[in-house]
């Protein structure tokens, strides 16, 4: 193992994000307090409690996944698409390090990064509404494991795009829509008959739910089927990044 | 012991069908500078890059000092530092941690002593803690020479080191790659300019349209670089040169039409005086002469001219 390898492109990437704070940590934390004051407390006054919960409450969970998946993905994207656009990507080609080791440093990196945000987006909430997190070491858990999911994910965009566009197009038109409608604000009870089959379709539903249930004990699916869910969407990445590194796709001509 | 590189059969077809690389046999000796010469799009930069595990070969192997680049990869590229051709930086990064980040990818525990002598090497050390991006072109070409050399290689890469580079950057850097050849290092360099191959280089190698056309020490060229030809073209046709005229080693054509003599223009005594006296003595006479030089250019191009 090159440890040194891993060790140095982790320390460089989170360097990066201490150059960039406050486009890295503050805007994310910005946005979720401007949802919290519409959603939280211009809507939200208007809607009874969910399942015991206040709508405030109820909306925190997935507001954090909310920034959990963006900041995942755009962070982990960025930190090996940039390399591969200035050309600085022949020195990691030509190092000594195996596959393992450049995911290892790159996600690592990547969900660190976005961990922190989450748990910075949580004190935030607690400003907002009172909280009680009824199973703390699944919160973090779910956390942790979206995180890294969502960061092998970004991973391979970061690789498969070939330019800033391409780069933008899948966190923008795929993850952001699934994530508003995978039950962020709403429990999916709530629904009308076929839309909520439609929904069981959206992976963020999942998440949502299993992060939900480790906050107030209850979810829209079984915890085991999100964990299962999740678990799966991760090795499918993981699948996806070993052909990639074994291929050459997009890396090696 | 192992070559420090050993290239054998490598052969390289781009997705697209263009074939850039056609059966390249290498061997690079240790502790030599070798020069590889060849005009733009002769296959340089893809041979450095498969050595490198930048570019992956359509076939063939490679060894660095024994080692294979694919079986024994992290050895093989763990020896290896690579300056590449074109400048690509980490603009937001200060010049010091650029290249603390180098050594560590490469595997090596920080060392801060030996990344100051570096800088220092290299004048690079008053703009240790400045961005790269405020740096000038050639500063920037000395920070990614800086790099390739943080992780201590045993070989060293440098591909078209002086694109682009003023007089003075240049002589500091051969005296660089003197010294670094001095303490032992292997380097291999690419260039398209010939004086840059005369001036470094212990051994030269010609590449021509993916193919290796002439691997020679660079004394044996000098020694035909430092040669003249007189050609006389005959009035009558000789059957043989006369036994009188044997001590000029002269060629004679297979028409029989054309006497050629080969001489060192730098010697004191050239001997072409003398040769014109014996000719008219035997009774040979000529109807028109001229003289060639044989430069190193002179031979590259032909070399080149007759690939294509």
């Amino acid at each position: 193992m090159n440890r040194h390898a891993i060790w140095a492109i982790y320390r460089v990437e989170m360097a990066r994000t201490l150059r960039t704070l406050l486009q890295s940590v503050v805007s994310p934390v910005i946005s979720t307090s401007l949802y919290f004051v519409v959603f939280g407390a211009a809507i939200g006054s208007r809607i009874d409690q969910i399942d015991g919960v206040s709508y405030g409450a109820f909306i925190v969970p997935g507001l954090i996944m909310l920034s959990l998946l963006t900041q995942s993905i755009s962070n982990a994207s960025f930190g090996i698409y940039f390399p591969k656009f200035v050309g600085t990507i022949y020195e990691l080609l030509s190092a000594p390090v195996s596959y393992l080791e450049i995911v290892i440093a790159y996600v690592g990196a990547a969900a660190t990064k976005s961990t922190a945000i989450g748990l910075i987006i949580l004190a935030t909430s607690s400003l907002f509404v009172p909280l009680h997190i009824e199973h703390p070491f699944w919160m973090l858990a779910f956390l942790i494991l979206t995180a890294v999911t969502f960061s092998l994910f970004g991973f391979i965009i970061g690789i498969w795009a070939g330019t800033f566009e391409q780069l933008q197009l899948v966190p923008l038109l795929i993850v952001t829509p699934l994530t508003f409608l995978g039950g962020s604000f709403y429990s999916i009870d709530m629904l009308p008959g076929i839309w909520r089959t439609i929904t069981l379709f959206n992976p963020v539903v999942y998440l949502v739910s299993g992060f939900r249930w480790a906050f107030f004990g209850k979810a829209d699916v079984s915890l085991g089927l999100s964990l299962g869910m999740t678990l799966a969407f991760l090795f499918a990445c993981v699948a996806v990044i070993a052909w990639i590194f074994r291929t050459g796709y997009r890396l090696r001509t | 012991m192992h070559p420090a590189i050993s290239i054998s059969g490598v052969s390289k077809t781009y997705a697209s069908g263009f074939s850039a690389l056609k059966h390249i046999d290498l061997d690079i000796r240790h502790g030599e500078i070798f020069a590889l010469l060849g005009p733009n799009g002769a296959g340089k930069t893809t041979l450095i890059s498969i050595v490198c595990g930048i570019v992956n070969r359509s076939s063939g192997t490679v060894s660095v000092n024994g080692n294979d680049i694919d079986r024994d990869y992290r050895m093989a590229r763990s020896l290896i530092g690579l300056v590449p051709q074109e400048l690509t930086v980490e603009s937001f990064e200060t010049v010091r941690s650029a290249l603390t980040f180098s050594r560590g990818l490469f595997g090596k525990p920080a060392n801060p002593a030996l990344i100051e002598k570096i800088l220092k090497d290299l004048s690079l050390w008053d703009k240790r803690d400045a961005k790269i991006i405020t740096l000038s072109g050639g500063m920037k070409r000395r920070v990614m020479i800086g790099k390739a050399l943080a992780h201590e290689p045993e070989i060293l890469f440098l591909d078209e080191p002086s694109a682009g580079v003023d007089v003075e950057l240049r002589q500091d850097m051969w005296a660089m790659v003197r010294r670094l050849r001095e303490s032992g290092v292997t380097i291999i360099l690419t260039t398209h300019y010939i004086e840059e191959a005369e001036e470094m280089a212990d051994r030269v190698g010609v590449i021509n349209r993916g193919e290796i056309v002439l691997v020679e020490n660079k004394e044996e060229l000098m020694r035909k670089l430092g040669r003249k030809q007189l050609r006389l073209e005959l009035r009558q046709p000789l059957d043989a040169v006369p036994q009188a005229l044997a001590g000029y080693g002269l060629e004679l054509s297979a028409d029989g039409g054309l006497l050629t003599y080969t001489y060192d223009n730098q010697s004191e005594r050239p001997g072409v005086a003398s040769l014109l006296r014996d000719l008219a003595t035997e009774g040979i006479a000529f109807r028109d002469l001229d003289t060639l030089n044989s430069s190193l250019e002179e031979i590259f191009v032909n070399l080149v001219r007759k690939a294509s």
